[in-house]
């Protein structure tokens, strides 16, 4: 049970790291920037990857009528999401030093992670909402009125995951460090579930 | 009868053989300019391998190709007003241009010299003289754009410059005419015992790259052609050639060709420290500019220079020191080692060499043969080296492989002769086209030249290029030099006349090449760094537009309230923070250039409208999809007009 409340507590710390690596990043490519501009979407705030990317991207995205990037005080995802993750992880961190000490059962382990698990899909919902409002509700005076083959308006939303092809952009949307560490996390505190369980069995 | 029939038709036979033979060669020497053609393509997209800074000549300017391609990539504006950039036409960078004549928008451009540590390039800064009035310009290779120049006082035709020695402690400029020091009205005729020169010794802040004139040497009254420092052993010494020995003060064609032997100055630079800090030099009144390019605030600065500290040679029996050169000796070069001196004698048959060691031991020896105004003068036995004999006709200047080669230009056969350093044996010679003045081998005048490649600088083209009326652009002529043999792989124009090049590997400086100014950093004091700081002011006749520029529209593009015989200053900030993305604007009926402004950086010019009207400035560099709608209006009205300023962008 030891062995199993350690991983829970590295598990549940690894959620920390999203206070320092992005969760996400965005980058778009074109002729004219073999470098791409790229943001980092981090669970506080979006920033550019080059110093002055985020300042480029909006004053590219002006010609088809996109809003700016929302900065932090813009979206209340960014004051609540440091709050929900930080609360998780001191959460798994208590119960982790609780079933060190035995107090506290390895199938809380499992309710933690299934939390967890919930509010993670929550918040790509939310996001995949933010993205789509963000690439499609264009100022109706924009410089640029683009329409596909059949006439409707284009929108101009980067993916959740993976490519697409926004006019003359190449847009790529992955998973950054933070998410990849609070996986691995995830991970070991299925794993302290199962240790500790089968710890308590025999 | 008939045996010489078939004797003269065997003949034919054989002859015909030969013809084919040499067509067959011809289709080798196909094959092998295909091999040239690879040498030299650098693919869509590839870069080259170095930095080619080619002098510009008589145009003032420094251009930028790569080699091997050969490609322009640049040119930088440095002594003359370049209309393309705004360059001497905007009024942050009118003051790069000041003397102590006034406002000089040209100058000749010769010898470009990048800086060294411990003898290798270092590719901190370039450095050029200004031959006509004679200035020294510092070139910033991070913006590749001019940094600094300083005038040089008591010098006439700033030939024997701009070169640096293996630390860049100095910048080292001679002057090739001599003149009356100071400056007076005398006859032309007391020429002789009157007329000066003097040598300068420009100290290089090593942080900065601030020039200062620390000291300068005052000679006899000959002409110093051209220099190099010693590197090496000889580290301390710089060497001077000298022509018109003979002090003519007319035609000098002539009247300087009759001494057998003219001189190389060895001066001993480490000394001349010595005797200032000794406080041996003496204070000189002159006159002369220093101005300087602030990348904070985005302006020039003009000073004037009241005084300048001088060591007459004369005075000074350990200072320098002449070593008898055959003919009008005119490139003057040190091999890696810093043992060989070259004096290319251009009216001598052969190429003399002298020896570091052996000058040195003549020194010590006081092995004197006489002297001149007070200077040593050493015999020429005792200091040569030795001597190429026949290499060709004319030699101007030699560059080195750093394998032991040396490679000399000859003006007048029209050839680069490749040579062997200490055995003084002919290796290979190829012609060049035509009438070849100064080669450059990439780090050919350090202690660690790069033997790939050699450029020869051609003063005549003629049937090279498609003609294009009675003047053409000179040629360079690239040549592989990795093999015994030199070889020629490609032909490409110049700008102006390239006098002499500096090359170096890429590497050393396109990662710290600027990409923006940042805005943040921007310290002009009429930068507006957003929209909300735009405005119009006046002050009496004076009205200043803070104005900025972004994809795609100026604010305000709408200016009301000017009045004809008004002083407008257009102050226009680029807010863009992107790479590759300058503005440009223009105003119709401004005396004056375009400006270009890259990003992050503010510039000025001057509009005195003198017609009542609506006029339009628009944006000259095309940089969006709707830079054909980056355009504004302002309104002049009369003289005595009341309408007061507005300005204004769609309405607001």
């Amino acid at each position: 049970m030891k062995k199993s409340s350690i991983l829970m507590i590295v598990g549940a710390g690894l959620l920390l790291s999203l206070f320092y690596f992005p969760l996400w990043n965005i980058e778009l490519g074109a002729p004219q920037y073999p470098i791409p501009l790229g943001m980092n979407i981090y669970i506080d705030g979006i920033k550019g990857v080059g110093e002055f990317d985020l300042q480029n991207i909006d004053g590219l995205n002006h010609y088809i009528g996109m809003k700016t990037i929302p900065k932090p005080e813009q979206m209340w995802e960014f004051t609540v999401f440091p709050l929900v993750v930080a609360s998780m992880a001191i959460l798994g961190i208590a119960l982790g030093i609780g079933g060190y000490f035995n107090k506290v059962k390895p199938s809380f382990f499992l309710v933690w992670l299934i939390v967890m698990a919930l509010l993670g899909i929550a918040g790509m919902y939310d996001f995949n909402l933010w993205l789509i409002d963000y690439g499609s509700d264009l100022d109706p005076h924009a410089i640029m009125k683009m329409v596909d083959a059949q006439g409707n308006p284009l929108t101009y939303e980067p993916p959740l995951f993976g490519h697409r092809k926004i006019l003359n952009f190449d847009a790529y949307s992955y998973p950054h460090l933070g998410a990849y560490l609070m996986g691995l996390g995830l991970l070991l505190t299925f794993l302290a579930f199962v240790l500790g369980t089968k710890s308590k069995k025999q | 009868m008939k045996k010489y029939i078939t004797l003269s038709l065997v003949s034919c036979l054989v002859g015909l053989t030969f013809i084919s033979c040499n067509k067959s060669k011809q289709n080798n020497k196909g094959a092998l300019s295909s091999n040239a053609a690879e040498k030299v393509y650098v693919a869509p997209g590839e870069y080259d391998e170095y930095y080619g800074f080619f002098s510009g000549g008589f145009s003032g300017q420094l251009s930028v190709y790569g080699l091997p391609s050969g490609r322009l990539f640049k040119v930088i504006p440095v002594f003359s007003q370049d209309p393309e950039k705004g360059y001497g036409y905007s009024e942050e960078t009118k003051p790069m241009l000041m003397t102590s004549h006034g406002f000089i928008p040209w100058d000749d451009s010769h010898h470009p010299d990048i800086s060294q540590t411990n003898g290798e390039l270092d590719g901190r800064w370039i450095f050029i003289n200004g031959n006509n009035t004679p200035r020294i310009a510092r070139i910033d290779l991070e913006d590749f754009s001019t940094a600094e120049i300083i005038e040089i006082p008591n010098s006439a035709g700033n030939h024997s410059s701009s070169f640096v020695t293996e630390n860049t402690e100095y910048v080292v400029a001679g002057t090739r005419f001599s003149v009356p020091i100071p400056q007076r009205d005398i006859p032309i005729k007391e020429y002789k015992g009157n007329f000066k020169g003097s040598l300068s010794f420009i100290k290089v802040d090593q942080q900065s790259g601030e020039m200062d004139l620390a000291f300068q040497i005052q000679m006899p009254g000959f002409n110093y052609d051209l220099s190099h420092p010693g590197r090496g052993k000889s580290h301390g010494w710089f060497f001077f050639t000298t022509y018109n020995t003979e002090e003519a003060h007319s035609l000098l064609e002539v009247n300087a060709s009759q001494n057998d032997k003219d001189f190389i100055a060895a001066v001993n630079w480490k000394k001349a420290e010595e005797y200032i800090k000794a406080g041996k030099g003496k204070k000189m009144p002159a006159k002369y500019a220093h101005n300087k390019f602030d990348n904070a605030t985005h302006m020039a600065t003009h000073t004037m220079k009241e005084e300048v500290l001088i060591l007459d040679a004369s005075e000074f029996p350990d200072l320098v020191y002449l070593l008898p050169t055959p003919k009008s000796p005119h490139g003057c070069d040190v091999d890696p080692s810093g043992e060989y001196i070259i004096g290319n004698g251009k009216l001598s048959a052969n190429l003399t060499v002298h020896s570091f060691t052996k000058m040195l031991d003549a020194i010590e020896k006081k092995k004197f043969d006489g002297e001149a105004y007070g200077l040593p003068i050493l015999k020429f036995e005792d200091v040569l080296a030795g001597v190429v004999e026949q290499p060709g006709l004319g030699p101007l200047h030699t560059e080195f492989d750093g394998k032991g080669n040396a490679y000399t230009t000859f003006f007048i056969s029209s050839e680069v002769v490749k040579w062997k350093l200490g055995t003084w044996e002919i290796i290979d010679r190829k012609p060049t086209f035509y009438s070849v003045g100064h080669l450059m081998i990439p780090g050919g005048n350090s202690r660690k030249p790069d033997g790939k490649y050699l450029v020869a600088m051609n003063k005549i083209t003629k049937d090279r290029y498609l003609p294009v009326g009675p003047d053409l652009n000179h040629s360079a002529q690239l040549y592989d030099i990795s093999g015994d043999k030199m070889e020629l792989l490609l032909d490409f124009p110049t700008i102006g006349e390239p006098h002499y090049a500096a090359a170096i590997k890429a590497d050393k400086i396109k990662d710290k090449a600027r990409q923006i100014y940042k805005l943040d950093e921007n310290k002009h004091p009429y930068a507006a760094k957003s929209p909300a700081e735009t405005k119009v002011t006046r002050n009496g006749k004076e009205v200043h537009i803070y104005m900025t520029m972004i994809r795609s529209h100026f604010t305000p593009d709408n200016i009301e309230g000017i009045k004809v015989g008004d002083k407008v200053y257009f102050h226009v900030t680029n807010l863009e923070q992107d790479f590759d993305v300058p503005h440009g604007i223009s105003m119709l009926g401004a005396n004056t250039a375009e400006l270009l402004v890259t990003p992050g950086k503010t510039e000025t010019f001057v509009w005195e409208p003198k017609q009542v009207g609506v006029w339009p400035f628009y944006c000259t560099d095309f940089c969006s999809a709707l830079h054909q709608e980056m355009q504004g209006y302002v309104r002049v009205s009369p003289a005595d007009s009341t309408l007061p300023l507005s300005w204004s962008l769609d309405d607001e």
